[in-house]
């Protein structure tokens, strides 16, 4: 047991670090027991579960919600979730890319009204997407990019650059110069400095900052919603309040496919935990 | 610190403009745009988005005095609906005090514990998944018969109170408030325990050692410490609550009756529903001006940190 701040002065006795502990842990259960009932209810038929997901008598295990969810003939998640990956992707490597660019010269070159940029930068970070969505709707009719993946496309990534700026600015202004300064020293180009020098001694910066946009955007449903209507195009987010039903909920269909939206962002939060966190501190927090 | 180097205009822009090029486009044209739309000023070329309106402030006339924006027969009888704006305030009101307490209070309990980090990583779920299966979930929790907290209220034998609480008018948008409590504090916890753990151990041994209890700790060292992360949380929980739209419109669509109907839905209703862009450009800049004091804030904070670095 490493040994914290309050540690010291909330367990003075062994009873105390028990109940503490325990306290601890129940409200850790509590918090996740609707993601417990969401995934109980999916994995069963409805039948089962119209008391309540709680009641284990009797407990039968079916896949037949997440087919009928997958394969549904009106909205089908399975495309659903190859329609999120074709925006998600894109819309992630552009902006990283060219953000990484822009926050490159933020946190390295003298620029004019660098201030008042950078101020813009943080309103942009914290603007309303209702505040954008009217225009850029009429915009994508004028190019024909109105419910098309491409132009779902060009909407996440210019959102997504500001955000990334920011982030990647704070991330590269804490790099040591030196390096840089002996490359040019040495005869080096900006491009070579910045491809073979900068991009990978930030690579930690530059994951955590994909990763988040990949999340925000798998996220979304906004932009989605006003920018795609061909049921074959939606996004697994967009179809899933369409598999609600007019009248009646039906649970077990939507379990599945809240399930089925949720998974990969709680992958991919698994799999780049230390970079989701890290980044996360860093996208909220000033640094 | 900013290392001064020559470098020469054509180099800046090169690693500048393909990023301001796409920013210009699609969010900073747009938002001009949607102001002058709000005017009455058509914005876009080779499309009339205004009609045969005369440019001026009857929109915002419109909006204000629309019972969707402000319900003053609700506010009158205190009842849902009372209007989106008054329904964003209630969210604030309620789940920031909630969400900042019960998130400094976890932060420091799960600091302690032994697995406080698979806790918290619990906990974060909320902030992990989408907002839209966030609103699933709220409604699914609080449904009268597969909700987990109606099973809560019936082993509290509260049981004959139980219901479908987001069907009701008068219990919509508090369900939803709390729903949001949950799915945030994951945020609220994870900036506190990042706070916590920049502070150093010896002030609060020092404390101790004076014989300082619990009480005295937190109010004197830990909250006066932890000010900065308090600013941040405060700003960012203000704006999430001002711009939430995905929850409402997954649970309740801002029903029943409008009881839980907020800005950012009513902007996409006249949109989408009526169809009028103007009216619905004029809610996004209501919304945008309600979120600028807090913005405004949040900037000047973060260029003050950025100088002291």
């Amino acid at each position: 047991m490493n040994d914290t701040v309050t540690q010291r002065l909330m367990f003075r006795s062994p009873i105390k670090w028990l109940i503490i502990n325990a306290i601890a842990w129940i409200i850790g259960v509590l918090w996740i027991t609707p993601f417990i009932g969401i995934f109980m209810t999916s994995i069963r038929p409805f039948s089962e579960v119209v008391s309540g997901w709680w009641t284990i008598h009797p407990f039968t295990v079916t896949l037949k919600n997440y087919i009928e969810a997958l394969f549904n003939p009106m909205f089908s998640l399975y495309k659903g979730l190859i329609n999120s990956l074709i925006i998600a992707i894109p819309s992630t490597l552009i902006p990283v890319f060219l953000a990484a660019l822009a926050a490159y010269a933020f946190a390295r070159f003298s620029l004019p009204i660098k201030n008042y940029l950078f101020a813009t930068i943080l309103f942009l970070m914290a603007v309303p997407q209702q505040m954008t969505i009217i225009p850029i709707f009429f915009m994508l009719n004028n190019m024909h990019l109105l419910n098309t993946y491409l132009g779902l496309i060009l909407v996440h990534s210019s959102w997504g650059i500001p955000w990334i700026i920011f982030f990647l600015r704070n991330y590269f202004s804490l790099l040591p110069v030196e390096l840089e300064e002996a490359a040019k020293v040495d005869g080096a180009s900006y491009r070579q400095i910045f491809f073979k020098i900068v991009l990978p001694v930030a690579l930690p910066g530059i994951v955590s900052a994909a990763v988040l946009q990949f999340a925000w955007v798998w996220n979304d449903f906004f932009f989605a919603l006003m920018l795609i209507f061909d049921p074959d195009k939606m996004v697994v987010t967009q179809m899933l309040p369409r598999l609600k039903g007019q009248y009646q909920v039906d649970w077990g269909l939507l379990s599945a496919g809240s399930v089925i939206a949720m998974i990969v962002p709680i992958l991919v939060y698994a799999l780049f935990n230390k970079y989701y966190v890290s980044g996360f501190r860093g996208w909220a927090m000033k640094r | 610190m900013v290392v001064k180097v020559k470098t020469p205009l054509t180099t800046k822009m090169a690693f500048l403009l393909p990023a301001a090029f796409l920013v210009l486009t699609f969010v900073v044209y747009p938002i001009v745009a949607t102001i002058m739309l709000s005017f009455n000023i058509n914005p876009i070329p080779n499309v009339n988005v205004v009609g045969d309106r005369k440019p001026g402030l009857d929109n915002y006339v419109k909006v204000l005095t629309n019972f969707k924006f402000v319900n003053i027969e609700g506010l009158k009888t205190l009842s849902f609906p009372m209007g989106a704006i008054i329904h964003n305030i209630i969210w604030i009101v309620i789940h920031l005090p909630l969400t900042l307490i019960t998130g400094l209070l976890l932060a420091i309990l799960l600091q302690n514990v032994k697995g406080g980090t698979i806790i918290r990583s619990f906990i974060f779920l909320g902030m992990v998944i989408p907002m839209i299966v966030g609103g699933l979930l709220i409604q699914f929790s609080f449904d009268k018969d597969l909700g987990v907290v109606n099973l809560f209220l019936k082993i509290l034998g509260l049981g004959f109170i139980a219901r479908s609480w987001i069907i009701y008018p008068d219990t919509a948008l508090f369900s939803l408030i709390l729903g949001s409590v949950w799915l945030w504090t994951g945020f609220t916890v994870t900036m506190y325990s990042a706070g916590l753990a920049s502070i150093p151990k010896e002030v609060i041994e020092a404390a101790i050692v004076d014989g300082a209890d619990f009480k005295t700790i937190l109010f004197k060292i830990i909250i006066p410490l932890l000010r900065p992360v308090t600013i941040t949380v405060v700003a960012m929980t203000i704006l999430w609550d001002l711009k939430i739209f995905d929850i409402v419109y997954a649970s309740t669509q801002g029903g029943p009756g409008g009881a839980s109907m907020v800005l950012a839905l009513l902007m996409y209703e006249f949109f989408a529903r009526l169809q009028d862009y103007s009216l619905s450009a004029t809610v996004a800049v209501i919304l945008t001006l309600v979120t600028l004091p807090v913005v405004v804030l949040w900037i000047k904070a973060t260029l003050r940190g950025g100088k002291e670095q």
